[in-house]
Formats: structure tokens, C-alpha cells, sequence
């Protein structure tokens, strides 16, 4: 991978902030965007924007097949069966809100299990808390080992024959833990259950292949992937789609409507109420074919190569703890860490001072805050543009942080 | 820039309240217990008071964040302690203002807290600060509301 070459294509990268060159270390919150991603939002605004799927003119055809096109760039990327299995939507959120609204309250009753994980945004937490309250249903937990992983022998315990859902991230945005998710898929169905896939941090950084996973469900953001905001993708089974009623009506997704019913359009559009983000998902498209020329295979390699650089250089550093687990082959693109005595916020503050910018705070998961004792932490999450040098940066700062705030104290 | 710039955000009066807090603990015969926190980045705070007659007669705080949030919930709680409803209510809008950028009143000194005022320039920082302040009006203005 030429990372020169890759950073040229991110102008955004190309800056100083507070005095220093920008150090980028947040995408796992969003990652930055292409000169390829930004150039195609901007030619549909200023040559085809249209609505889409309803205009005969020339515009209007341009735009859908713009969109659609895209749709198919989804499904080639994450390998779906058919088209009709990729639904475009606002988000994972969305995504994931959807399978819960829609497969999870038509499909769990009292007695019945939800199993998750303490390591679930609460994207892929909240919506199922919520089916789990309205239909009775019993919410689990996979227990989570020491390292931050979890067992295949702990997830054959906690699946039953009366669990209906598993809803499981991909990859966890605090401890980076990759979860074994084609075996966990295997032991849902051998116990009738489906599994829902939260692909937010798993998309962007490993290759996904969702017929050779088999799951059910996969959710994913366009903008941790190089895309633009407000656009995500459901991918569903078509079968179990099919099944599914809409969360959403109005226009775009209806066949007839008559006075006092009316009929759906076929899949992906049953679900894709209103006009969508046409530019978005346009953008997302240039997203994948960008990502696609570099390969996620290799991606996912140089992304390995800084994680293990980063654990060796941070773990050097006195006082300094790392959630999650320590080898970087289990791990995606995700060091979260706290300094002894210093809150994440006053690190945070410290690091932006030298240009470097990382999070700080429970990352939208605070169940997993409370099982790891802590209530916040700071991350640092790698992409494709990130370097070496960005991690000596990070580890300077850090050391730097440390000594102001023991002086001051 | 830079780091120089850290020591007008983090003041050794500020480092002092965080590492030695006043008033940090739970007030036993409390006539309000106010509890805040902050969703975006998990900082917490309960503040218990005992207002008699108008009067914040104490005040005790106990929490968990930043050294800014907490640094400032110990100076607010040393301020208000003592005052009557009212100039606590004034104080917290004086706060406000001023840790937002914007001109205030000086009229009353402040004392240690005027040393969060490098924090407007910190804009991330501001819910920070305002943290155990937002919660002393939020139980004052309920205590306020009730009486009219």
C-alpha cells in the first residue's frame, strides 16, 4: 500500500491544527472522505440531481441509476446473494432498528431470548432492550472474558431453544475485539435463532462476506467507510425480508394504494419509504469502488501492522492501561486506553493541543463501561491513511500529557 | 499554541480544587438531592443541599469526570455555601456568561473561579465546567418554582 499516495486522495488530512499537522486518529467515529467520495457527491448536485424512480426524464433516469447503481456496489462489496437484499437507510441505527421494529417484535413472545453481548454499542443494545420490554421477551448477555473476547463455549451456553435473536457487533468499537461471527451464526441456527450483525466497525476495516458468514441480518454506516453521512445499509435474507412488515410508509414504497389499504412494492423498496439520500448513497458507491482498488485484504493489514505497533509503543509508556485484547490478530483498528490518575477528557484536550485527535469518553457503550470499571476511556482507532508516524505522534503526546498533568498536580 | 496553551485551561488553582475538592461527599440532612450527568461523555455529579429559609445553608457534591467538571463543582459548591437563593441563582448566570466568552458582570468577585475562564476558548470543555452549575439551578429553580 502506497500510504502517501492514499493520503493525497484526503485533503482533509493535509492541515494544521492548533500549530501541528493534523493527526487523525477518530474514524472509528468517522472516518475521512476521498477526493473521489466528495467529487461524486458534487457532480450530482451540479449535473444530475433528480429524484429517483419516478421521473421519465432524462435527469430523473440519471440520478436512478446513480442510486441503484450503488445498491449494487453494496451487494457485490459485502457478497449478497441478490439485490433485493440490500436496503439502503440512514444508518447502522437505523439499520439495526428496523430488524428490532419489525423481525424482533413479530417474532419474540414471553419466554422467548434476545442474546447480546457487553460489548454492543448501544445501537445494537437499546432497540433490543426495547423489543425485550414490549413482547416479554428475556434480554441475555455472553459472558466477557478478561481479555475483552468472548468464548465460543460461553456463546454455546448462552444460546437456547428459546433464543429467537442474537444481535452481535462484528467488530467492537471500544475494544476492537473481532468476534468469531460465521461459528456464533452457526450455533443461532442450530438453536432456530437469527443472527443480527452490527457491521459499523466490521465493514470498513475486514472483508465481509455475508453468504459465507450466513448471517441473517448485517447493518453498516457509509460514513465510517470512507462515505458520506446519513447513508447505511440493512442487508437481509431475502426470505426473511419478505416475511418482514415495513417500519416506514408513505411514498417510494408502496405498489397500490386505495382508501383503507394499501399494497407494498417489492423488496429492497418495501422498506425505503420517502426519498432516500440519493447523493449519499451515490457517494457511497464511490466509497467501495475506492476501497476496492486498494483491496480490504490490504486494508486490513496495514490496519493490523499499526495496532501492533501502537500496543507495543503505548504499552512502553508507565501508568498507562489498554482495554481489550493485546493481540493485535484479535483485534481491528481500535486502541482504547486510560492514563492513571488523568481523565480521558484532560488526555484528550492535551492531544488536540498537538493536533491529534482521539475520543474520550464511554463511546456509546456503557454497559461495557461498567465491566470494565471505568466511566470514560480514551481511543484511538487507525484507517487506511494512518501511519507509523501518526502512532510515534500519539505516543509522544501521551507522554507529554502525562508529564503536564503529574507537574500540575 | 501548543502546550503552552494547556496551562491557561488547566490553572494550578483549578488542579488544586481537583486533587483537594471542597465540599466533596454527601450531605446527610439534605433537603435536595439534584442528580446530573452529562450523556455525551459520562461525567456525573449529585449535588445534596440543605436550603433553609431561602438560604443554602449547605452543600456537598459527589461525582465522577473531568478535572474541569470536578474542579469546577468544587468552587461552585465554596461559593454558593452560605448565599441566599437569589445570589446563587445571579452567580450561576454569571458563570454562564462568562464561561462562554461573553461579557458578565463583575460586580461580584468570583474569586477562584475566575481562573475557569480560559476555559471559553476550550469550547468542547464548556459542558465540562457547566456540569455542577446546571445542576445547582435545576434544584434552586425547582425550590424557586414551587414556592410562587
Amino acid at each position: 500500500m502506497d500510504i502517501k499516495a492514499i493520503r493525497s486522495q484526503f485533503p482533509i488530512l493535509d492541515q494544521e491544527v492548533n500549530g501541528k499537522p493534523l493527526v487523525y486518529l477518530d474514524s472509528a467515529a468517522t472516518s475521512q472522505k476521498p477526493l473521489s467520495v466528495i467529487e461524486s457527491i458534487e457532480k450530482y448536485y451540479r449535473e444530475y440531481n433528480s429524484n429517483v424512480h419516478r421521473g421519465v426524464h432524462t435527469l430523473g433516469t440519471k440520478a436512478t441509476d446513480g442510486f441503484e447503481g450503488a445498491r449494487d456496489k453494496v451487494r457485490k462489496f459485502i457478497n449478497a446473494a441478490s439485490r433485493e437484499e440490500v436496503i439502503f437507510t440512514r444508518g447502522t441505527t437505523t439499520s439495526l432498528n428496523i430488524v428490532a421494529s419489525s423481525y424482533g417484535r413479530a417474532n419474540c413472545k414471553e419466554g422467548d431470548e434476545i442474546v447480546v453481548t457487553y460489548m454492543e454499542h448501544h445501537s445494537n443494545l437499546i432497540p433490543w432492550q426495547q423489543v425485550a420490554k414490549a413482547t416479554g421477551a428475556t434480554l441475555k448477555y455472553i459472558p466477557l472474558q478478561e481479555d475483552g473476547t468472548i468464548t465460543l463455549e460461553d456463546v454455546e451456553n448462552t444460546i437456547t431453544e428459546r433464543t429467537k435473536i442474537v444481535a452481535i457487533t462484528h467488530v467492537s468499537n471500544v475494544l476492537g475485539t473481532i468476534n468469531p461471527i460465521k461459528e456464533i451464526a452457526k450455533i443461532a441456527h442450530a438453536n432456530g435463532a437469527v443472527i443480527v450483525v452490527d457491521g459499523a466497525q466490521g465493514a470498513p476495516h475486514v472483508k465481509v462476506d455475508v453468504q459465507d458468514l450466513d448471517v441473517d441480518f448485517y447493518a453498516l454506516s457509509g460514513h465510517k467507510m470512507c462515505g458520506p453521512t446519513g447513508i447505511g445499509v440493512l442487508y437481509g435474507k431475502k426470505e426473511l425480508l419478505e416475511k418482514m412488515e415495513p417500519v416506514e410508509f408513505g411514498g417510494e414504497m408502496i405498489d397500490f394504494v386505495n382508501l383503507y389499504d394499501s399494497t407494498w412494492k417489492e423488496l429492497p423498496w418495501k422498506f425505503e419509504a420517502g426519498t432516500p439520500s440519493i447523493a449519499q448513497a451515490i457517494g457511497l458507491g464511490a466509497a467501495i469502488d475506492f476501497l476496492e482498488e486498494i483491496g480490504m485484504e490490504n486494508i486490513h493489514q496495514h490496519e493490523y501492522n499499526l495496532v501492533e505497533y501502537a500496543l507495543k509503543k503505548l504499552s512502553e509508556i508507565e501508568g498507562i492501561t489498554i482495554f481489550g485484547p493485546l493481540d493485535a490478530a484479535k483485534k481491528g483498528g481500535v486502541v482504547t486506553f486510560n492514563i492513571d490518575g488523568v481523565h480521558p477528557h484532560d488526555v484528550s484536550t492535551a492531544l488536540d493541543m498537538e493536533g491529534i485527535a482521539i475520543r474520550a469518553g464511554h463511546h456509546c457503550a456503557q454497559p461495557l463501561m461498567k465491566v470494565l470499571n471505568q466511566t470514560a476511556t480514551a481511543r484511538a482507532s487507525f484507517y487506511l491513511y494512518n501511519t507509523k508516524e501518526d502512532i510515534d505522534a500519539l505516543a509522544a503526546g501521551l507522554v507529554k500529557a502525562k508529564e503536564f498533568f503529574s507537574n500540575v498536580f | 499554541m501548543s502546550f503552552n496553551q494547556l496551562d491557561s485551561l488547566y490553572r494550578q488553582v483549578i488542579m488544586d480544587h481537583y486533587k483537594r475538592p471542597r465540599n466533596k461527599g454527601v450531605l446527610e440532612d439534605s433537603s435536595l438531592i439534584i442528580d446530573m450527568n452529562n450523556p455525551t461523555c459520562g461525567d456525573r455529579i449529585r449535588l445534596t443541599m440543605k436550603e433553609e429559609d431561602g438560604v443554602i445553608k449547605d452543600v456537598m457534591f459527589e461525582g465522577e469526570g473531568c478535572s474541569i467538571s470536578m474542579s469546577s463543582a468544587s468552587m461552585m459548591t465554596s461559593i454558593v455555601k452560605g448565599k441566599d437563593v437569589e445570589t446563587a441563582l445571579k452567580l450561576a448566570h454569571i458563570f454562564s456568561e462568562m464561561i462562554q466568552g461573553r461579557e458578565y458582570d463583575d460586580s461580584i468577585d468570583l474569586g477562584d473561579i475566575e481562573a475557569l475562564q480560559g476555559v471559553s476558548k476550550f469550547p468542547a470543555r464548556i459542558k465540562c465546567a457547566t456540569l455542577a452549575w446546571k445542576a445547582l439551578e435545576k434544584g434552586l429553580q425547582h425550590e424557586h418554582d414551587e414556592k410562587k
